[in-house]
Formats: structure tokens, sequence, C-alpha cells
């Protein structure tokens, strides 16, 4: 039957520790952006035009990096680019999760009642799935800027907009499970001596899911923190001035060549957090759910 | 006969598809407070002004009886307003854009070969390069060959698009100065110079989407090679070449154009960012400069437009996904 993993052997996936701590290090960041920033001297607003020269390009090494900017500063602002970054992993891990916490409400939902109930709902279900799945959804977040009232804070929109496109991969998989878990035995015997259908789908089903929903979280998660970033660096996403590290690398593509710079540490943070994420992913289903066939990673949410 | 049956089913599915998308939308951009009449009104905006602005862009209809008149547009043409001043969009019209006074459908006309040039060549690069790389892996699988392409595919869904088309701009462009890094050439004006200026682009948003599909084609092919029908084929003396390129890549395409279909709505948002990494004028950026002038109708036309495509392209994948694999009809017509 199943084989229980231990927890050393998740110790051993050295890839998958190594994320866990890459992204123990970012929530760390994230939370004390503010004390951080403090430290060094430095807010991720204010204006440092005596950093940079005529045309706008930060003076000195490395696009500016000196003892009172750790990272260098943007050019043509001269705002303070450590302080960017780490106020950037604030905005990024506040708009992935609230939208991985969207997706993921909605997506468990969906996949339980359509596996659950069956039918013509869970056809319409699955066809929904199937075409949101293929859908441009890009094209549509892009367009419902344009319509979205100025008044609703754009932040919130965009996690509302990325949560609502992320949830088919979600309600495909849970309802697979839940089909599964329907028929074994203790469901039937449940139902048998005269449960609800109330009582067996959340006594006995969901918390059979709970696997399946902390793995496809940090599945998810990486996911939508790219379509933040790349709403932001299409100038759609999160809105100036709050720190974002789409919308920097946005920024850098017309100082690709003369501050290189510019990029690499916005571009850097949003690669390793990500990567860290996929790599805690994949160790995490292994050990939680070994008899799982390694799926294509991440296949919800790439823009 | 099957066949037939298996893509009459998919036409009418598609068909309702499109009808839900389509009525989705408008619905969506109707019932959200926003009144484009207001923004070619002028100022000062009168009332009446106002009213007759809306009239002439057909505004003050009930949002039904416009969702009605769009898809009439696009079977048959539609007219903006009477007399002199009235502007005819010919059809399929996919609306029409009072601020820059042209067809939707002329504008994203105008911006598709961009848009497709970028996806239709990356696509192929990414089905053929993922395809070869996989068959390649689960060939040589537990080797070194094997090993490197699936860390490949673990890294390369953690590299956004646009942050691999910089890097790509800053080493092959600026400091190997091998590539042009940015601009358009269209095929018809020089078929070598379009598909130089596509090089880079092209491998941005292959690269790495081809390490997803190596990962999937490397997973198939051990499977398929499983088979009793491949020990039948080797046992008849069939080359291994023979045997793997013809008889098992068969199956092992089947789920590959699966995925595909399913990755088409994501190709076509890879174009629109790689687009704007190469300063390409593409729909992308057709649509992004609608959104930023608040030009409403040119914003929906160019996100319905786009939702069509990618449906239509979707068929496009199920027939072929049909001549792929006979059993279809039996089980999902």
């Amino acid at each position: 039957m199943r084989t229980r993993r231990h927890p050393r052997q998740f110790l051993a996936d050295r890839w998958a520790v190594a994320g866990g701590v890459v992204v123990a290090g970012f929530l760390l960041v994230a939370a004390t952006a503010s004390a951080l920033t403090a430290v060094e001297g430095q807010d991720p607003y204010t204006y440092h035009l005596d950093a940079l020269d005529d045309t706008g390009r930060p003076v000195g090494f490395g696009g500016g990096i000196s003892g009172t900017h750790w990272f260098g500063v943007e050019p043509l602002t001269g705002r303070d680019l450590f302080a960017i970054v780490t106020h950037g992993a604030q905005t990024s891990l506040t708009v992935g999760l609230a939208a991985t916490v969207i997706a993921m409400l909605i997506g468990v939902l969906v996949g339980v009642t359509a596996g659950f109930f069956g039918g013509w709902y869970d056809r319409l279900v699955s066809r929904a799935i199937d075409v949101l799945y293929g859908f441009p959804y890009l094209v549509f977040m892009i367009a419902l800027g344009a319509v979205v009232s100025a008044k609703f804070p754009r932040t919130w929109l965009v996690v509302l907009v990325i949560g609502a496109f992320g949830w088919p991969t979600v309600a495909r998989v849970v309802r697979g499970q839940t089909l599964a878990l329907k028929h074994r035995t203790f469901v039937v015997a449940s139902t048998a001596m005269g449960a609800g259908p109330g009582h067996v789908l959340v006594r006995q089903i969901l918390p059979h899911l709970g696997v399946t929903i902390i793995v496809y979280t940090t599945i998810l998660i990486p996911g939508l923190i790219g379509v933040e970033a790349a709403l932001s660096f299409l100038g759609v996403g999160v809105p100036a001035p709050t720190p974002s590290w789409g919308r920097s690398i946005g920024e850098g593509v017309g100082w690709v060549q003369t501050d290189p710079m510019f990029l690499v540490f916005p571009g850097g943070a949003l690669f390793a957090i990500t990567l860290a994420f996929n790599l805690l992913g994949d160790g995490l289903r292994d050990l939680l759910d070994p008899r799982s066939v390694r799926r294509r990673p991440e296949a919800g949410a790439r823009p | 006969m099957r066949r037939t049956r298996f893509l009459a089913g998919r036409l009418v599915s598609m068909l309702a598809v499109l009808v839900v998308i389509s009525l989705l939308t408008y619905a969506v951009f109707f019932l959200l407070p926003s009144d484009p009449a207001q923004m070619s009104c002028g100022k000062p905006c009168t009332p009446d002004g106002l009213a007759q602005a809306s009239a002439f862009m057909g505004f003050d209809k009930p949002w039904w009886q416009q969702y009605l008149d769009f898809v009439a547009g696009i079977f048959r043409g539609r007219s903006f307003g009477r007399g002199p001043a009235a502007v005819h969009c010919s059809a399929p019209c996919f609306g029409y854009s009072f601020q820059l006074n042209q067809p939707v459908t002329q504008l994203i006309w105008a911006r598709i070969p961009v848009t497709f040039s970028i996806a239709i060549g990356a696509a192929a690069l990414w089905l053929v390069l993922g395809v070869s790389l996989g068959v390649l892996a689960a060939v040589r699988k537990g080797t070194a060959i094997d090993r490197s392409a699936m860390a490949f595919a673990v890294a390369g869904v953690s590299a956004p698009v646009y942050l691999l088309g910089l890097l790509g701009i800053l080493l092959f462009g600026f400091t190997l100065d091998l590539v042009p890094v940015s601009g358009y050439v269209p095929l018809t004006e020089s078929p070598v110079d379009w598909a130089w200026h596509l090089v880079l682009p092209w491998c941005v948003l292959a690269l790495f989407t081809s390490a997803v599909y190596a990962r999937l084609t490397r997973g198939q092919m051990l499977e398929v090679l499983e088979e009793d029908y491949i020990r039948t084929a080797r046992a008849k003396g069939l080359t291994e070449r023979k045997v793997v390129g013809w008889h098992a890549l068969r199956n092992v395409l089947i789920p590959v154009v699966t995925v595909f279909g399913s990755d088409l709505g994501q190709l076509l948002g890879g174009a629109i960012i790689t687009e704007r990494v190469f300063s390409m004028q593409g729909l992308g950026s057709l649509l992004l400069q609608a959104v930023g002038t608040g030009d409403l109708p040119l914003v929906l036309g160019t996100v319905l437009f786009s939702a069509f495509l990618v449906v239509l392209a979707n068929f496009a994948v199920d027939v072929v996904y049909g001549a792929l694999d006979p059993r279809v009809s039996e089980t999902s017509g």
C-alpha cells in the first residue's frame, strides 16, 4: 500500500531544502523590508538626483553601488534599489499569496463539488476548465485594466484578476482526486450508514485532499507571482510608485545597454523566488504524494 | 465516418465556446461602469452631446442588443451613425475605434503579422526542439543528457520570458553584436531580414518551453517503449531508429499535441511579452495602447479577436489530434 515517506527524506532532497530556505529568506526580507531599509538609511520613494549623471545614468560602479546605496540606484530617479527590491518582495509575496488563496478557494470548491456531485454540473465545470485552461488570460487581464473604475485599488484588482484565472489547474486535480475518493470504502460505508452529502464532503473527502491542496498551493504561488510580475512589466499591474520587481524590469528595458545592473537585482530576485518555490513544490510533491506521476512543472499559470 | 463525427462534435462545441466567451466578455465589459462615449464627447460635454455621441456609437442600446449588433457586424459588417457622417465597418467587423477613426479589424490586421511571426516560429522551434530533446533523453535514460534536460526544465519554468529576453539582448545583441535586438521587418520585404530579426525572440520564447516539452516527451516515450507492440516491432527485426522514430513517436505525440493545444493561450501571452521586450509593434502593443488611451471598442475587439483566434487554433489542434489518434472518436466523440 501507500508508503509514507519520512521527513528525513525531504531533508535528503537537497534541492527542495534549498528552495525552502530561500523561500523562508524572502519571507523574512519581505516582513522586515522597512526595518532593513531603515538600517541602510533609505526608503523606496525618495529621489536622489545627485547619484545620477546628466543622462540619468547612475554614477559609479555597478549602477551606483555604495555604502549608502547597497544595490545602487534606479536610473532617471535615483531611488534606492535595495529599498525597491526589498519592498518589491513585499509586493510580490502579498499579491502572489493573496491570489493563490483566491485561486485555491475557487479551485477546491469547484473541483470537489464537480467530482462529488457529477452529472451535468460536472460536465459543465469540466468544459469550463478546459476552455479557461487554454484561454489567453493575459490579454483579458490587460484589458480589464481599461474598464475597471480608476477608484478601485489597482493592487487588489490585480490580486482578484490573477486569482480568478488561476483556479482551473487546481479544480482539475481536485476533481480527479474527489472522483477517486468517492468510491473508496470508507466513503461508501459512511454513505451507507446514512451520512448526508454535506458530512461526507466536509468530514470524509476534504481531509484527504489536504496533501493535494498543500502541494498545489506551493506550485501555484510561483506561477502567480510570475503573472503579477508580467502584468507589472507590461505596465498594467501594480501601479507606481509601489515597488514591484516586474515594473522595475519593465523600466529596465530602456537601460539594458547603459545600466544593466538595474536589471540584475529585481530580475535575480524574481528568478530566485520562483525557482525556490518550484523546487520546494516539487520536493513536497515527491514527499507527500509519492505515487503522483511527475506532471509537467507548474502547468497552471505561466505568462 | 467516425472521424467526421468527431470533428463535427468538436466544431459544434467550438462554436458554443465562442458564443459563451464573447457573451461573457461583452457582459463583463459593459456591466463595469465605464462610458466610452464620454471620452469622445469633448469638453465641455453637454448632456445633449453625450447622448448624441452615445447614439452614434451604439452605446445607448441595452448590452444584449449591442452584443447582437457586434455579432452581426462580424458576418455582415455594420455602419455607425447616419447620413454623411456615418462610418462603415466592413465584415468581419470587430468594432470601430472612434479615437483612431479606423475599424478595429483593420488595426488588428496591421499588427497581426508581427505577433504571428513571433508565435508561430517560437511554437515550431519549441515543438521540434522539445520533442527531439525528450526522445534523446528517453533513449539515453540516466545519462548526463537526460539529467541536464530535466534540470533545465525546472529552471526553465522559473525564468520569465522577458528576463531571458533582456539577458539575450544584452549578451547576443550588445555584447557580442550578433543579432539585431529590436524592430520587425515584414516577411514580404525581405525574408532573410525577417528571420534575422526574429531569431532572438524565437529562441527566447521557445527555449525553456521546449524543456518542459522535453520532460513530457521523455516520460511518455519511456512509458511507450515498455509496451508490447514495441517489443513486437523489435522482434520483427525493425531497426531501433524505425521503432523509436515511427512506431513509438506516433503515440508519444498524442499527449504532446493535447498539451500544445492548451498552451496556445499562453503562447499568445508570451508573444505579447516578447513583442514588448524587442520593441515590436504587434497585437500586444496595440492592446496596451488601447488600454492606455481608454479606447474601449479597440480593447474589446482585440480581446474577442484573440479569444477567437485561440479557440480556432485549438480546433486546428483537435483536427491534428484526430488524425494522429484514430481512437478519439470512440472515447470523446
